[in-house]
């Protein structure tokens, strides 16, 4: 595959360009140079605000900000975003639904080499289970350029899960088009459907390309927005392959898996089979081999897809 | 200020703490005493100080209030029903399923209610980012947040001090209702604060002290100093009793989030009626 950008990269580009829109706030937690938050601030230095380490502190400052008319993206690491300030997102954002986003990088084992304690594998749960909160998941730095627009057009509380890891683009920006709550096509395919999100979209699409080989037609779905999720293209994709196989880099209890299967379950049971983490922690590492190690791989995948096959024909 | 204006407010925070007294019972739940220990801070901020108007909540420049001790929304809602927000009679429906009036003050439902708070240690934070953006685009609101002095063991409450002082939030201006007592207890025994004072100095904060929180006068008095006062943020020590102006409730932190029996609210209410005739009087001399 061709150029690779880390989400978080993109999502500071994101905020740099789009930071002309005036009711714009940033607010960061001492990371700003890891999150990209700094890009903003070069731009808009009048517009950025660092709030030290105190977590806690900035989402809620965020909130207050948020009341008086403006769009306040709060970044930090996902581990602290949706971990240590997880209640004053519920209490102070999401409660009275205001206009806060929060760029939530370093989410996932991708993280590497800083370890368990630093990777991010429960923010989608976390944050899914919130009411009004809006999840989001990008796949590249495209879709993380869209994303971003997308939540400055929208007015509530987004979580933007992003990562610290280079990842392939994947999308072209000339004919991308988001809308959040849509998932997205990116093989047809009539065997089984991979749903995938974040980096293991490219990771979705090699397992494509192997089963392929194997005579096998798989379809392949993009989920980027994780609540609200697109309940027609699951739907649909149940009932055209007959077969599911989710990817995520993050727990396999409450993550992708567990919305796919709720929707699944309720509208069209088929089998469905996950890859995530399987509920252990993470550990240090380069990138590539933790992602090898916990078992988020295209050849994972390809078995997943294959064990969801055979159970339909059962 | 003259007698008359300083007989009204206080014939205003006496009818506001009828009205904590009356909620509280009729919800059979809720917070009366730090409701009542606040009673003079409300009526001076929201019939004295603060520029809001009833009829238009959401006035883009109004000043704003957080109630970061949310509990004491008993407190906030009589306020702001007597400052014309809504019915007094909507205050009967206080925490029950079929009002707007939650148990802890929520933004979306309440008619001038400026931020959901009631997790303690939020609602400081929230204000400052209020403060922060009356900054940022040359607003000049001011900002007025009320915590417990239980509230101060939040660490959060530290953070969003430090924030504040950094960023020289002169427009903010916070106040501790300190009565010594929350819900397990004296505040020295549960978890020891030590000097609030020395404290907020350390966070770069302008201090002052008030001898007597539930003295209207001292406490109106407070507000022309912060605001004269530039570059930091101001904070101002209420010592208050906790219970204010029901003799039974005074003191006693069994009364932090209690409702009384009917026999209870009697006593309470003919004690603060003959305190208003007591004020009426005065006035009327």
């Amino acid at each position: 595959m061709s150029k690779k950008i880390a989400t978080r990269q993109a999502y500071g580009d994101a905020l740099a360009e789009f930071g002309s829109n005036k009711d714009i706030v940033v607010l960061d937690a001492d990371l700003s140079k890891s999150t990209k938050t700094d890009n903003f601030r070069k731009v808009y230095p009048e517009r950025f605000f660092n709030m030290g380490i105190a977590e806690a502190n900035m989402m809620s400052v965020a909130a207050g900000i948020a009341t008086t008319g403006k769009i306040v993206f709060a970044s930090t690491f996902a581990i602290f975003a949706a971990g240590r300030a997880c209640e004053q997102v519920r209490n102070s954002i999401c409660y009275p639904k205001l206009n806060v986003k929060i760029g939530a990088t370093h989410a996932g084992i991708s993280v590497g080499e800083d370890g368990a304690s630093h990777q991010m594998i429960e923010d989608i749960s976390n944050m899914k289970t919130i009411p009004n909160m809006t999840v989001i998941s990008p796949a590249d730095a495209i879709e993380t350029r869209a994303a971003v627009k997308a939540a400055i057009e929208y007015n509530g509380p987004v979580y933007l899960r992003l990562g610290r890891l280079d990842v392939p683009v994947l999308f072209d920006e000339n004919d991308y088009k988001f809308e959040i709550g849509k998932g997205i096509m990116m093989k047809d395919g009539s065997d089984v459907t991979i749903i995938a999100t974040g980096l293991m979209v490219h990771i979705a699409l090699e397992a494509y390309e192997m089963l392929k080989s194997e005579g096998i037609n798989a379809r392949v779905i993009n989920i980027h927005t994780i609540k609200p999720i697109d309940e027609d293209i699951i739907i649909k994709a149940c009932r055209e392959t007959g077969a599911i196989v989710t990817a995520e880099e993050h727990n396999v209890i409450n993550g992708l898996g567990s919305s796919v299967s709720d929707v699944a379950s309720q509208n069209y049971p088929v089998p469905v089979k996950m890859v995530g983490i399987e509920d252990t922690f993470g550990k240090s590492g380069k990138p590539a081999s933790l992602l090898q190690e916990f078992g988020l791989t295209a050849e994972n995948i390809v078995e997943k897809a294959k064990q969801a096959i055979a159970m339909k024909k059962l | 200020m003259d007698k008359k204006t300083l007989l009204e407010l206080q014939i205003t925070a006496t009818k506001i703490r009828k009205n904590i007294i009356e909620q509280v019972f009729s919800a059979g739940s809720g917070h009366p005493g730090g409701s009542l220990s606040s009673a003079e801070v409300f009526t001076a901020l929201y019939f004295y100080e603060m520029n809001v108007d009833p009829k238009n909540p959401k006035m883009a420049d109004r000043d704003r209030f957080v109630l970061s001790k949310g509990h004491c929304s008993p407190g906030l809602y009589a306020t702001l029903s007597a400052r014309g927000f809504f019915p007094e009679e909507d205050l009967k429906g206080f925490r029950s399923i079929d009002s707007y009036l939650q148990g802890h003050p929520s933004m979306k439902d309440v008619p001038g209610v400026d931020m959901s708070t009631g997790s303690l240690g939020q609602g400081i934070s929230a204000a400052v980012g209020m403060a922060l953006s009356g900054k940022i685009y040359n607003k000049n609101y001011r900002v007025y947040a009320l915590l417990g002095d239980g509230e101060l063991e939040e660490g959060q409450v530290w953070e969003a001090f430090m924030s504040a002082a950094h960023y020289k939030l002169d427009n903010l201006m916070a106040f501790v209702d300190y009565n010594g007592l929350q819900i397990d207890g004296k505040i020295c025994d549960v978890m020891n604060p030590g000097c609030i004072k020395s404290k907020f100095e350390a966070f770069n904060w302008n201090v002052i002290n008030v001898e007597d929180g539930n003295d209207m006068e001292s406490v109106i008095s407070t507000f022309e100093k912060a605001k004269e006062f530039k570059g930091k943020p101001t904070i101002v020590i209420l010592n208050t009793i906790k219970g204010k102006g029901v003799s039974y409730m005074e003191g006693d932190y069994g009364w932090h989030g209690k409702a009384p029996n009917q026999e209870e609210r009697d006593l309470a209410i003919k004690e603060l009626n003959e305190k208003l005739q007591e004020l009426e009087g005065v006035k009327n001399v």
